[in-house]
């Protein structure tokens, strides 16, 4: 017996199991896209289904992801079984340490600079759309993020309907500006605290219900929210929305080509960008307040409290802790953000719609929250990029539509995207990117707690 | 505060608990002398959680007066007029006297001042050892903290309330040396180091109560040795008196004061350790025959 046969033995072994692997995987992948891809039902000019079938299609597709599975199973599977037996790794010292005096720093000067380095980049003509899509609409998912971080990631408290926090924000915001004719920084405030009286009007009924039961009914909140936006009529003007809302001025100087606005004031050749800057920084401000809020709560009673109760609310009882208190304050903290946010959101578009405000907005929300990892600051915000970031990459990807045709639309594909990064993501990092939690209080040195200890709440 | 000045601290009247048709505790009396420890003892099931779940305000008993005072024993005067008043307690600046079956189970912590720990260990296992500590102090440091508002805005007297809260952090994990674990995850300490850092955490509260089930569950004879001489230091420089539920007869005949036999939830025995251990009530209890029958089954097994 040589060690060739041994060697030989062993590889066909292997074979075999990814051979039988393979079969299984096929018949599985034919199951599922013989109804949903190999027939296609049509309307023909007589307004008859017909039904056609697109074997070449079925086939290209059941075949490659046979051919992928096999090379997996062959190559790829072995050698991670090989890696896989490894210990629950405690977070390491340096890479937090690192991540916690570069990084961070790095980032906010970034952030703070992005505007001047894409003007200097792609002119001042080329630089609103950059600011807009990426740097705003990014900032608010930050914000958003780091308001839901309060509630799901602090306080274990699963919610599905956070974005009717947001519509209350925006609607109280163009709602309130437009009757009323108040400035935006009056109402930033007030359509917070709206937002939070609804964050607690919400969290009475649901604070004895735990876990799954407390997710539906705050999702069925986010759609009544939406529901009632759409019906009432004569006040939100139903799917129709609201329009031409107050932009926010600076110091009352507005941002238009008037006589009196910010260009004609200051000298300056009008041009949209100084506005969408304007908003930019607004945005980065609100941001940045948030995450103050949520780093300094942390370590404030009430901030440990949160995370108390999300381990185990029953010794939280057992130690005098109000938890009655302590979850209405997560949902109306969390809200008020929502609300900061909202009223940004709605000040930022000068038009909203229940649109606007879909259980896909707070599904998104949610999973910046999931996959940054939760309680993480750095980890919420990095998947906010990521997430949004990436969706508004593959609206610009125009030059796909060279290599596939010009029916082919990039931003349809956004969604496979996302479940692709979702799967990624519970496969290797099953507790979001930055899975450690940063102890509030240290006596002697500070060390990060692997996310296997900490529990996800059931609150 | 004395410590043993004899008083009565908590005084629980026909104490009875049903669960629809079940009687897990039927017309329990019993008292907790200030600074001793009183063990509550019985076989499995015999109602003794739920006699703390009571005390601490997790169950609303079905029927019975459960009062506790802290303070100058001369309050315990108002006891009457208090349960005709329908008031959950009342404090006076020389000592205050609840009745814990009135208030819900966050307040018996936080006024009342009942501290206890529980059968299966629950600590916050994703928080240090120094935060669990912190927790338990919630309600001064909110109170420091203006409700958080202060705090925020990191004005001085909320700096000086967190540097006393981590002091005596730190003064009861060096008590149960703990110290050199202060900044680990609670969940990555050893089973007996759990057990002590639960009554550490319940200690930081500033009980006048402490109500301990089954603290030396899965130690092992030197872990409970070690609890033993723990127990009875904080009972005697901190004035603080306990009841304590526990399986191991040589943590309830070494350091208990009074012992209170429970059976299906009906009091069968009340006394000195020594006594106790002799009833044969108890004996038959354990033994699970009558006591009639007792001595039969004793010659039997060769006891």
């Amino acid at each position: 017996m040589g060690a060739a046969q041994v060697a030989g033995a062993r590889i066909r072994a292997r074979l075999g199991e990814a051979l039988r692997d393979t079969a299984l995987t096929t018949l599985i992948a034919l199951g599922v896209f013989l109804p949903l891809v190999g027939f296609q039902t049509t309307t023909d000019i007589r307004d008859v289904l017909v039904i056609t079938t697109r074997w070449p299609l079925l086939f290209t597709l059941v075949g490659s992801i046979a051919a992928v599975h096999f090379v997996y199973a062959l190559i790829v599977a072995p050698r991670l079984e090989r890696g896989a037996p490894r210990l629950p790794q405690r977070a390491s010292a340096t890479a937090a340490n690192i991540l916690r005096n570069w990084f961070i720093p790095f980032a906010v000067a970034f952030v703070i600079v992005y505007p001047m380095l894409v003007v200097l980049g792609v002119g001042f003509g080329g630089a609103v759309r950059w600011i807009d899509n990426f740097g705003i609409q990014i900032l608010i998912y930050v914000m958003l993020g780091w308001g839901l971080n309060i509630v799901v990631g602090l306080a274990g408290l699963l919610d599905l309907g956070y974005v009717a926090f947001y519509a209350v924000g925006a609607y109280s915001y163009a709602l309130l500006a437009k009757t009323f004719g108040l400035s935006f920084w009056i109402l930033l405030p007030l359509a917070g605290t709206l937002a939070s009286f609804w964050g607690v009007l919400l969290g009475f009924p649901v604070l004895r219900l735990r876990g799954d039961y407390l997710a539906i009914v705050t999702l069925a909140f986010g759609e009544i929210i939406r529901l009632i936006l759409i019906n009432w009529v004569s006040l939100t003007n139903g799917y129709a929305g609201i329009g031409s809302i107050p932009r926010p001025t600076l110091f009352g100087i507005p941002f238009n080509a008037d006589d009196n606005g910010f260009a004609a004031v200051f000298g300056l050749e009008f041009s949209p960008l100084y506005r969408v800057l304007f908003l930019y920084y607004v945005i980065l401000a609100l941001a940045l307040v948030t995450c103050f809020f949520n780093v300094r709560l942390r370590r404030l009673p009430i901030g440990r409290a949160w995370e108390a109760l999300r381990e185990d609310e029953i010794a939280c009882r057992s130690l005098g802790i109000n938890t009655t208190n302590t979850k209405l304050t997560a949902f109306a903290m969390g809200a008020m953000f929502a609300g900061f946010a909202g009223s940004f959101f709605a000040a930022r578009q000068g038009f909203i719609s229940p649109e606007s405000f879909t259980f896909l907005e707070s599904a998104t929300i949610l999973s910046i929250v999931v996959l940054g990892g939760m309680g993480s600051q750095i980890g919420v915000a990095i998947a906010a990029v990521v997430m949004i970031g990436g969706t508004e990459i593959m609206r610009q990807l125009t030059f796909l539509k060279q290599i596939f045709g010009p029916t082919f639309d990039p931003t349809q594909y956004r969604m496979l995207l996302f479940g692709l990064a979702m799967v990624a993501i519970m496969r290797w990092r099953p507790r979001g990117l930055i899975a450690t939690r940063a102890p509030s209080v240290f006596l002697k040195t500070r060390r990060d707690i692997s996310v296997d200890l900490v529990t996800e709440g059931r609150g | 505060m004395t410590t043993r000045d004899g008083s009565t601290v908590l005084r629980v009247e026909h104490l009875t608990m049903r669960f629809g048709g079940l009687v897990a505790v039927d017309d329990l009396s019993f008292e907790v002398q200030r600074g001793t420890i009183t063990a509550l003892i019985g076989p499995n099931g015999a109602g003794k959680t739920t006699v703390f779940n009571c005390i601490t305000g997790f169950y609303r008993p079905t029927e019975g007066r459960l009062a506790l005072q802290r303070g100058d024993p001369a309050v315990w005067q108002a006891l009457e007029a208090l349960t005709d008043s329908g008031q959950r307690g009342v404090a006076r600046p020389e000592g205050a006297l609840f009745l814990l079956e009135r208030m819900p189970d966050y307040l018996v912590a936080q006024q009342a001042r009942v501290a206890r720990t529980f059968q299966n260990i629950r600590l916050f296992a994703g928080m240090t050892v120094l935060e669990n500590l912190l927790v338990a102090q919630h309600n001064p440091l909110m109170l420091a903290s203006g409700y958080t508002v202060l705090g925020l805005l990191g004005l001085p007297p909320y700096g000086a309330a967190e540097r006393a809260a981590l002091d005596k952090a730190r003064h009861w994990l060096e008590r149960f040396s703990l110290l050199d674990r202060a900044d680990d995850p609670a969940g990555e300490l050893p089973y007996g180091a759990q057990r002590r850092l639960e009554i550490a955490r319940a200690m930081c509260t500033d009980p006048v109560l402490l109500c301990l089930d089954e603290p030396a569950a899965g130690l092992n004879p030197r872990e409970s040795a070690e609890l033993n001489e723990l127990l009875l230091i904080i009972r005697d420089e901190c004035a603080i008196s306990m009841l304590l539920i526990e399986h191991d007869m040589s943590v309830v005949m070494n350091i208990s004061d009074h012992v209170v036999v429970l059976d299906y939830g009906v009091k069968i025995a009340d006394g000195a350790p020594e006594a106790v251990r002799n009833d044969p009530k108890v004996i038959g209890a354990y033994l699970g025959v009558g006591d009639e029958e007792v001595a039969r089954v004793e010659a039997e097994v060769g006891l």
